[in-house]
């Protein structure tokens, strides 16, 4: 009994740290600017100026570059969880939450909630600038689930990387510090190009690290192609980062708590 | 009659810093009870042991009948806590605060209660802005306004009239005198003798030593 009771009272006291942590997103202009238009500004200079001269193999460039785009959206959102966790330890909002009767892990959830909820959000927005940009998708329900659930697990991946650094830092800067080598990942992929065309160094790179086989199992599903393994290693990925970063995550929690 | 809060021999080290050497003390329910002590003198440390942000090395503390080690969730329940820094959501509201603190408590109605507060403390005028836009004392007021939802029977205030004008200290102190008289028991620090004189029943000084 008592433990039913405890249980709602921890979804009640997670809506209510959802609800508080998406008005920080929707009132912060300078994340929706980095998350969604950022992402959707690329799409368009990158389709229609440099789409032109880049041999990605699809009729519509749009087609090869969607996946790689949601990435980077997911990718940008990292530093603004961090920042949000930081500036409520900071501040002592944790504290004050944490002296009162609220399940513990509830306010860390619900940032962990709002960046899944939030990303979610932001890409179904960039996939309906693209379907206007003529993406055309051929992708059925299943396939179109799976993708949704690869992306997911993406963000759940740098969302608790996000919670480690919000956690544990001592200052702002070093908050958001690990924005930047995740915002990189996409860039040496095969998010824009084919890694074939690129030198030998930079392809062992990309092709060896977790974006490319994100990227190319979420393209695959997208046009009905095989994926072969690439869904298996991009699963594998999202899990082994998740599942650690989770760990560390908690550690640092506990002791912060 | 039993006290609300008992504390016997508590001792808390940072390290090799000495903060609290064996601290007793005792609050009678419905009583306003000031700890008075310098910067550094350890006043946080107490509050954010009995109210079980931190634990102690060593000494029983007690609030409202539970032990803050080993029923932690009970003392939650029968605490409310301002801390010494406004712990206020910049992004949100006012109205908005306190509405989240009722949501938290699991209290019927939240806006009701916001409203309320917000008039007690005088805040009407400014509940729709963001807590961002307000000035320092008005940030305390929030705070403790925050603090009211829920009615628990003991009160922690750390430093609550710190950056406060004149009148907004006033203003503060009577609520803390109607908060008494209701028979809720008050635990408050600060760094002046005469605030502490004007306000409590009981007052301690925390120095080098320990208590006296
Ligand atoms: N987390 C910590 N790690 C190390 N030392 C700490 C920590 N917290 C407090 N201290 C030290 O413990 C001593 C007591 O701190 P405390 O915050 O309890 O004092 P205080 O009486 O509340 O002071 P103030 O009037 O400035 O708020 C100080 O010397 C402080 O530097
Ligand atoms: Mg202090």
């Amino acid at each position: 009994m008592e433990t039913i009771q405890s249980r709602i009272h921890l979804f009640k006291d997670m809506s209510v740290m959802l609800g508080r942590s998406m008005r920080h997103v929707s009132r912060s202009i300078d994340t929706i600017i980095t998350v969604t238009i950022m992402p959707i500004a690329m799409m368009l200079l990158f389709v229609y100026v440099l789409g032109g001269a880049i041999q990605a193999g699809t009729d519509n460039y749009v087609d090869y570059l969607l996946p790689g785009i949601l990435l980077i959206a997911v990718a940008n959102s990292v530093g603004y969880t961090s920042f949000r966790l930081f500036t409520d330890v900071q501040r002592g909002i944790f504290e004050r939450f944490n002296s009162m009767p609220v399940a513990r892990s509830a306010a860390l959830w619900g940032h962990v909630l709002t960046s899944l909820l939030s990303n979610v959000i932001s890409l179904l927005v960039i996939i309906l600038v693209a379907l206007i940009m003529g993406f055309r998708p051929t992708a059925g329900i299943l396939s179109w689930l799976a993708v949704l659930g690869i992306l997911m697990l993406f963000t759940l991946a740098l969302t608790w990387i996000a919670a480690i650094a919000g956690l544990a830092a001592k200052t702002v800067d070093g908050a958001s510090v690990i924005a930047y080598p995740i915002h990189f990942l996409p860039l040496i992929s095969s998010a824009f190009v084919p890694t074939a065309s690129m030198p030998s160094g930079v392809r062992a790179f990309a092709e060896n690290q977790p974006v490319t086989p994100i990227v190319e199992a979420v393209r695959a599903l997208l046009f009905s192609k095989p994926v072969g393994s690439d869904i298996w290693v991009a699963l594998a990925w999202c899990i082994a980062i998740m599942v650690v970063a989770y760990v560390f995550a908690m550690i640092v929690y506990k002791r912060k708590a | 009659m039993q006290n609300t809060i008992q504390v016997i021999g508590l001792k808390k080290s940072y390290r090799d810093l000495h903060v609290l050497k064996g601290v007793d003390l005792e609050v009678a329910r419905g009583s306003i009870f000031a700890l008075l002590g310098s910067n550094g003198a350890g006043k946080t440390t107490v509050v954010k042991i009995l109210t079980t942000l931190l634990q102690q090395d060593s000494g029983t503390a007690t609030v409202n009948g539970f032990d803050v080690v080993l029923q932690p969730s009970q003392v939650r329940q029968s605490i409310s806590l301002t801390g010494q820094f406004a712990a206020v959501d910049d992004i949100l509201t006012g109205r908005e605060n306190i509405v989240m603190i009722a949501r938290l408590r699991h209290i019927k109605h939240p806006h009701q209660v916001a409203d309320d507060l917000l008039r007690r403390l005088g805040l009407t005028a400014a509940a729709n802005r963001r807590a961002a836009t307000y000035s320092g004392g008005m940030r305390r007021r929030l705070d403790i306004a925050m603090s009211l939802v829920g009615e628990s029977p003991v009160i922690f205030l750390d430093e609550p009239t710190t950056g406060l004008d004149p009148e907004a200290r006033i203003e503060v102190w009577n609520i803390i005198k109607e908060l008494a008289a209701s028979g809720t028991t008050v635990f408050l620090t600060t760094q002046y003798l005469e605030e502490a004189e004007q306000l409590a029943n009981q007052i301690a000084i925390l120095h080098e030593a320990g208590l006296s």
